[in-house]
């Protein structure tokens, strides 16, 4: 892409296959899923829709890894300039900025739901009365687990949330620890970045590898908080607002640290074959950045979907 | 990906693959303009067949569904597939040669935001072509219509929407990047054109605001295919948080289509009045204060929705705020032009007629800003005035202004200014005949998204028609002139036009391939 040769400052971006096969990709992947999802929906069979979907994420996987191969190799080859370096920089700092947009919705909806959605369907105030005519017998308590149409959406036996503030409850309240898995693995990948400027390739591998090892563990136990809410919670996608915003942030959130997670292991399988150095290192630092822009989501979900 | 380059390789790939696998700007530029073009004729051709069914009242041509699916298609392709890629297209083509840089920051990027529009535009026109028909529920896609009562085909909205969000915020970033990365030494952010630095408050507000569009559409996809109950107040959600969590996004989405059009009228005024821009501090800050305001305006689009008064008079007052960074800009304008030796080539026509019209589309706005008032012209052609009055006469024609202003920049040769003259005032007054009825109309109580309407509303109709396929017509003028242009004509100069100032200006006519390649002479850049 940039390549600073004998020119200074001289630039020649040169051709590329590569994102306009992404397209290819992309556009299968979501065609084949859209097409699956309608199959789905009458009742059909949704096989091709899904081997089409397939297709398309593997060609696009396909052309990501080779993308990011191209990016490291041209990097290693020292042709990279300063000032792509800072393009770089800008480009992931924004896009996590466009990521917080996207939790913002979620949440956003989330807080509408509760302060007004909710109360005005209880009967609150002026704005009421429409939820008084149509459900008269539904009172607005948070989390919702009396629905107020509970033929069409049933209800949940019991939340989620803490509802006891004593030390015996958050010591079962596995969310609890959850939050300090993955406030533990922010803390371990900076001391993977401080082993990595400090030249310390051992270290680098070990607090990498510990914080991918956090990120699998709090995937493994959001997957059995998920069978808990399904078997015993009667907590669903389809039981009514709470599952709805409950299971969009926390699945939403769960895929980012899995992205995160898998991002992480490629940075160590990267640092075990030699890759960065104390002073070039973005790919490392981008992830990192990532992961702690992972957790400080799960923070604000901690309080307002479990806390308060 | 060779280290070694040499001078002598730096043109253009030969044939099909210069297009498919380009990472120049101007190639992607290029694209990004054909590609909105095209998709200006289709939605065009959707805004023909609304304004031939509303021609008489009654039933003629087309059924109810299919004339819902046309308003939506059109308003959909025009916003997403027309106007917004036009702006991408030329902050491509002018931003790296206004601020002295070689090309985008991120290049490979940059090929990949055009290249997901084409297939994400393929799939969501396909939709017309299926049993369930195109989507039917207004550009808005309001819940429950859009959920509930949606056809089948809305899964493929859905997903053309998350593709074509991927792809503006790819684009966004990339021009972030470049605005703040790539800039000449000595073109510092205050002497920056201001069409960059329109566009660089644009691309904040898309990284902003796509996400959150994103974000309302996967809840309509749980909703739809899972379950959840986000908009099914049966479920204890609220229809009425879609509309806050669309608008969130769509009230911004709206001065992303105007903003860089702010850009372009502010580098065609003063080369034209041949006098520096008025206030260009002020400038700034009023699009700053614009792009600010634009994120607390939103639930103005709702007010009749029911929400507490507190609610109705805030977002009144915030609305109405509006107009003073936006009077600060018209007045500059207006102040540019004043006393200025003013020529009126075809650009200097289109950026006037833009003053003029635009302002007119935001008095309209105040109007509808008001709470009560609003009570009366909601979802009714006073607000179909309204909006097109800011998007056509407005966005659209600053998109033409800056066409006819750089097309001799971008090909080389002058265009037939005499043709560019007549698609001018043919565009002129059949935008004016097609939209100024239509106050009348919502004024009078005529509803929006209707295919028939009562026996009084009949000539202002009939009218409004006559305009449409007039000005649908004349956009092939454009089309032709543009190709004219392109095959030959007068040759350009390096400076084009007589007070034009910026770097742009200083390089060959037509731009060669690579710009900039070392940075262009300080003593170039100009105070503004």
């Amino acid at each position: 892409m940039a390549s600073v040769g004998s020119h200074e400052n001289y630039y020649v971006p040169e051709q590329t296959k590569l994102p306009f096969f992404a397209s290819i990709g992309l556009v299968f992947m979501v065609y084949g899923l859209g097409a699956a999802l309608n199959d789905m929906k009458a009742a059909e069979s949704a096989t091709a829709s899904t081997w089409i979907s397939l297709f398309g994420f593997t060609l696009l996987s396909f052309i990501i890894f080779q993308w990011f191969s191209t990016v490291i190799r041209e990097n290693h080859a020292g042709m990279n300039s300063d000032q792509l370096k800072r393009s770089y920089v800008w480009g992931m700092a924004w896009f996590i900025f466009s990521e917080v947009m996207f939790f913002a919705a979620f949440f956003g909806a989330l807080y509408y739901v509760r302060s007004f959605a909710v109360p005005w369907l209880g009967g609150e105030g002026d704005k009421g009365i429409s939820g008084d005519m149509l459900w008269p017998e539904f009172s607005a308590v948070w989390p919702v687990i009396e629905n107020p149409n509970s033929a069409i959406f049933t209800n949940p036996h019991e939340a989620l949330n803490v509802h006891e503030w004593t030390v015996a409850f958050f010591a079962k309240f596995l969310p609890f620890w959850n939050t300090l898995i993955l406030i533990t693995s922010s803390v371990t990948v900076h001391f993977a970045h401080t082993a990595l400027k400090a030249e310390n390739r051992k270290g680098l591998i070990q607090w990498l590898a510990v914080t991918v090892a956090l990120g699998v563990i709090f995937l493994f136990l959001q997957a059995f908080e998920y069978i808990e809410a399904y078997g015993h919670y009667g907590l669903t996608l389809d039981s009514g607002i709470y599952g709805s915003t409950f299971f969009l942030l926390t699945g939403f959130h769960g895929f980012h640290v899995t992205l995160g997670t898998f991002i992480l292991a490629v940075m160590l399988i990267r640092a075990i074959k030699g890759h960065f150095k104390p002073d070039d290192h973005f790919g490392f630092e981008a992830a990192s950045w990532y992961w702690h822009f992972v957790d400080v989501v799960w923070v604000g979900l901690f309080i307002f979907v479990y806390l308060l | 990906m060779s280290a070694a380059h040499d001078d002598h390789h730096h043109g253009p790939a030969k044939g099909i693959s210069r297009w498919l696998f380009t990472t120049n700007h101007k190639d992607i530029g290029s694209l990004y303009l054909w590609f909105s073009f095209a998709m200006f004729l289709l939605g065009g051709t959707f805004a023909m067949v609304i304004r031939a069914e509303l021609f008489q009242p009654g039933l003629q041509l087309v059924d109810p569904n299919f004339f819902n699916q046309m308003t939506t298609m059109h308003g959909l392709i025009m916003v997403f597939g027309a106007v917004m890629p036009a702006f991408v297209g030329l902050a491509n083509w002018m931003i790296p040669m206004m601020i002295g840089a070689p090309d985008m920051a991120l290049p490979r990027m940059n090929n990949w935001s055009f290249w997901i529009l084409p297939f994400a535009f393929a799939m969501l026109s396909s939709t017309l072509l299926m049993e369930s028909g195109a989507p039917n529920f207004g550009w808005t896609f309001y819940a429950p219509l859009s959920t509930t009562y949606a056809p089948s085909s809305v899964t493929f909205f859905i997903f053309a929407v998350h593709i074509m969000g991927a792809s503006s915020i790819m684009g966004a970033i990339n021009i972030i990047a470049t605005v703040l990365n790539m800039r000449a030494p000595g073109m510092t952010l205050m002497k920056m054109p201001l069409f960059v630095w329109t566009w660089l408050i644009t691309a904040y507000l898309l990284i902003a605001v796509m996400p959150v569009l994103a974000g309302v559409v996967t809840m309509m996809l749980f909703d739809i295919h899972f379950g959840t109950s986000f908009f099914n107040a049966a479920g204890g959600g609220d229809p009425v948080l879609f509309q806050h969590v669309f608008w969130f996004f769509g009230h911004p989405e709206v001065y992303i289509m105007i903003l860089p059009a702010f850009g372009v009228v502010s580098a065609i005024i003063p080369t034209f009045a041949r006098k520096r821009l008025f206030g260009y501090d002020s400038m700034v800050y009023a699009t700053a204060s614009i792009a600010f305001l634009s994120f607390i305006v939103w639930a103005h689009h709702m007010f009749t929705v029911g929400m507490p008064i507190a609610g109705e008079l805030f977002f009144m007052y915030a609305t109405m705020l509006i107009a003073v960074p936006t009077g600060v800009k018209v007045f500059n304008w207006v102040a540019t032009m004043f006393r200025g030796s003013m020529t009126f080539e075809t650009p200097m026509l289109f950026a006037i007629a833009f003053v003029v019209l635009f302002t007119m589309g935001g008095f309209t706005g105040l109007m509808l800003a008001i709470t009560p008032a609003d009570f009366q012209y909601h979802d009714t052609y006073f607000v179909v005035a309204h909006f097109h009055y800011v998007l056509v006469p407005g966005a659209v024609f600053s998109i033409m202004a800056a066409a006819y202003y750089w097309l001799p920049k971008w090909t080389g040769y002058m265009y037939d200014e005499r043709l560019g003259k007549l698609h001018f005032w043919l565009s002129f007054i059949g935008v004016n005949v097609l939209f100024f009825p239509q106050h009348f109309l919502g004024l009078a109580g005529m509803p929006r998204r209707i295919p028939d309407y009562a026996l009084q509303f009949a000539d202002f109709n009939w009218i409004s028609s006559i305009g449409g396929f007039l000005f649908g017509a004349s956009q092939l003028i454009l089309l032709f002139v543009v190709i004219k242009c392109i095959k030959g004509g007068k040759k350009a100069t390096d400076q084009v036009w007589e007070g034009a100032q910026g770097l742009e200006w200083t390089v060959a006519s037509p731009a060669p391939y690579h710009t900039f390649a070392t940075p262009p002479d300080p003593k170039l850049i100009h105070d503004q």
